[in-house]
């Protein structure tokens, strides 16, 4: 860093850490959530956050995107688009192949619409 | 949308540069002109990246901002304004257990041949019955090499583990001490560890045999006094009332004589009568000849008359304030200075230290009762609420987790908005148990003086990174 000097030893020890990401952003930026852990280490070295179910827009149910607890994800419409897919624990969401196929017709990019989301009552 | 604002931090003035103290992290920064131009604009407002770039950019036409700002950002000194308002409790990540040992404080025994108005141990903040109580009055031989043995099985990879000696007053258990040292060091010899020794005495009972057997095992020794002759005689007192400073002094000086290998410290309790702190440290330093001296106020509950008040208070920082300054001169040109009290804090800022408890109580150190009960420390044990096992039985694994759980800096709700946080986390248990009744509770009462205190030891830590950096080494 240029314009602020670490001074005192955990200072220094940020500064690398930050030098560290910035190394490894620009060559691995790679998703690290609920990959396989097995065979050889897929991720650079480095201070890592596990990011449980918290891909896209919406926060996990561990951590929120910060890595605290603080925002984690809410039990409303908003988190399915993330849960009833890859997420360990899927959130139950109507049938689209067959009886509700237009479930998210009106959702064209979650981040604007999930308010538009269907209830579906059976 | 997306306005920037400080991040948390506190910030000081130190041979003409501005440094960041940065909370959680207690990471120091030195900021340069235009590092130090942002942030000053984000104090009066927040505002959005570029209206910030372009207020700045006119005291500065040659300088990549932008970089400079990245940077604070990096570091968290600058933040999105949504996550600086949302405060992230710190995450109660409890300690791994089992936690290894490295100091076990062995009451030696209950029993103290003073009478001290103010001692927490006899007075009527006291927590544990010493009178009548089930603990017996002197720890036996039996129960000193348990401890010793607890300390080494439960040492983890610690090579080097530290026993402590503590009372009442130590020295009335001195048959037991001159047993269980050889015993500790071949104990730890045999698998390979190093044990070191610290005893404290109000030493009016010293011996020169004693002294003798201190300085052959290296043992260093701190002599609790509260100064000069008017001064350690106005609460230090014998059971009938008369004064210790004339029976100590030749004691304290032939200890200071023959044993060199150790610093020899004096630990000065401030009350509302002892309080003239750099009268104190000049007696105790340059007319005895302690190599190190460290204050603290009197632990006590509210309304004693020895407690001292907010005045004595202010008094203190100042005079504090005044040793602090002797202390950067001397450091500035290498020398050794005293004041313990600086010393150890610019051990703690030196490394970063960002604690989730106030110290290493029920942690890396515990106390052992004179019968065996192990506390949270010395100023716990024997105390059946605070009681973490026994030396036959070990540490009671459950209760310590549950302890931690409990102390952790994040349930301590006042303190998350202080930026002191990182140093002191609450401050002191037993402090809090008297003050407050409740070891759980933060040290609010000391608040005011802890920040200050703080601000005063980060200035001379900024002096000295600056003008003499290789002074610092020596906290590596």
């Amino acid at each position: 860093m240029k314009h602020i000097q670490a001074i005192n030893r955990k200072a220094t020890r940020m500064e690398n850490s930050v030098a560290q990401t910035q190394d490894t952003q620009s060559t691995t930026d790679d998703v690290v959530a609920l990959q396989d852990q097995q065979g050889p280490p897929q991720q650079p070295e480095g201070p890592h956050i596990p990011l449980g179910c918290s891909l896209v827009f919406s926060p996990g149910w561990e951590v929120d995107r910060n890595g605290g607890t603080a925002g984690l994800c809410q039990p409303v419409e908003r988190d399915l688009f993330d849960c009833h897919r890859g997420c360990f624990w899927p959130a139950h969401v109507p049938d689209q192949l067959n009886h509700s196929p237009d479930w998210t017709s009106k959702c064209a990019a979650a981040q604007k619409d999930w308010r538009k989301v269907d209830l579906i009552f059976p | 949308m997306n306005q920037l604002g400080l991040g948390e931090f506190h910030s000081f003035n130190a041979a003409g540069r501005q440094f960041l103290y940065l909370v959680p992290s207690a990471a120091i920064f030195a900021l340069d002109e235009p590092a130090r131009a942002l942030l000053d604009a984000l104090v009066s407002r927040p505002r959005n990246r570029s209206d910030l770039l372009t207020d700045v950019a006119p005291l500065f036409p040659d300088t990549d901002l932008d970089a400079t700002l990245r940077e604070l950002e990096q570091v968290h000194a600058v933040r999105l304004i949504a996550e600086s308002q949302v405060k992230t409790p710190p995450p109660n990540i409890i300690p791994l257990t089992p936690f290894p040992l490295s100091t076990a404080v062995l009451n030696v025994t209950n029993q103290c041949n003073l009478s001290c108005t103010y001692c927490y141990e006899y007075s009527e903040d006291k927590i544990v019955d010493t009178t009548n109580g089930s603990q017996p009055k002197f720890m036996s031989e039996e129960t000193a090499r348990q401890s010793v043995d607890l300390l080494l099985r439960e040492s983890g990879n610690n090579p080097v583990v530290h026993v402590s000696f503590f009372g009442g007053e130590t020295l009335m258990n001195y048959p037991v001490l001159r047993q269980v040292v050889p015993y500790a060091c071949e104990q730890a010899a045999q698998i390979g560890k190093r044990v070191e020794f610290n005893l404290t005495t109000n030493a009016t009972l010293l011996t020169t045999e004693m002294i003798e057997f201190l300085a052959l095992h290296d043992i260093s020794v701190t002599v609790s006094i509260d100064g000069p002759k008017e001064m350690q005689n106005r609460f230090r007192v014998f059971h009938d009332g008369g004064g210790t400073y004339d029976v100590l002094l030749p004691r304290v000086k032939e200890l200071l004589k023959r044993h060199t290998s150790r610093p020899i410290g004096a630990r000065v309790t401030l009350t509302s009568e002892v309080s003239d702190v750099v009268a104190i440290y000049r007696h105790l330093t340059e007319e005895i000849g302690f190599q190190e001296v460290g204050f603290a106020p009197v632990t006590t509950s509210v309304g004693r008359d020895y407690e001292l008040g907010q005045s004595g208070f202010d008094q203190m920082v100042a005079q504090f304030k005044a040793l602090a300054d002797e202390f950067l001169k001397s450091a500035l040109i290498g020398h050794h200075h005293g004041f313990s009290n600086v010393s150890e804090t610019l051990e703690e800022i030196h490394k970063g230290l960002s604690k989730a408890y106030p110290c290493g109580a029920g942690l890396g150190l515990v106390g052992v009762a004179t019968g065996g009960d192990i506390g949270l420390c010395h100023r716990f044990a024997g105390s059946d609420e605070h009681r973490l096992g026994s030396v036959t039985d070990g540490i009671d694994r459950e209760v310590q987790s549950a302890f931690l759980d409990r102390h952790h800096i994040e349930n301590k709700t006042d303190c998350h908005t202080c930026w002191a946080r990182p140093l002191c986390s609450g401050g002191c248990y037993h402090e809090a148990h008297t003050r407050y009744g409740s070891s759980e509770h933060a040290n609010l009462h000391y608040c005011e003086w802890i920040r200050e205190w703080t601000d005063i030891c980060l200035h001379v830590y900024g002096e000295l990174a600056e003008r003499n950096p290789e002074f610092l080494n020596r906290f590596n």
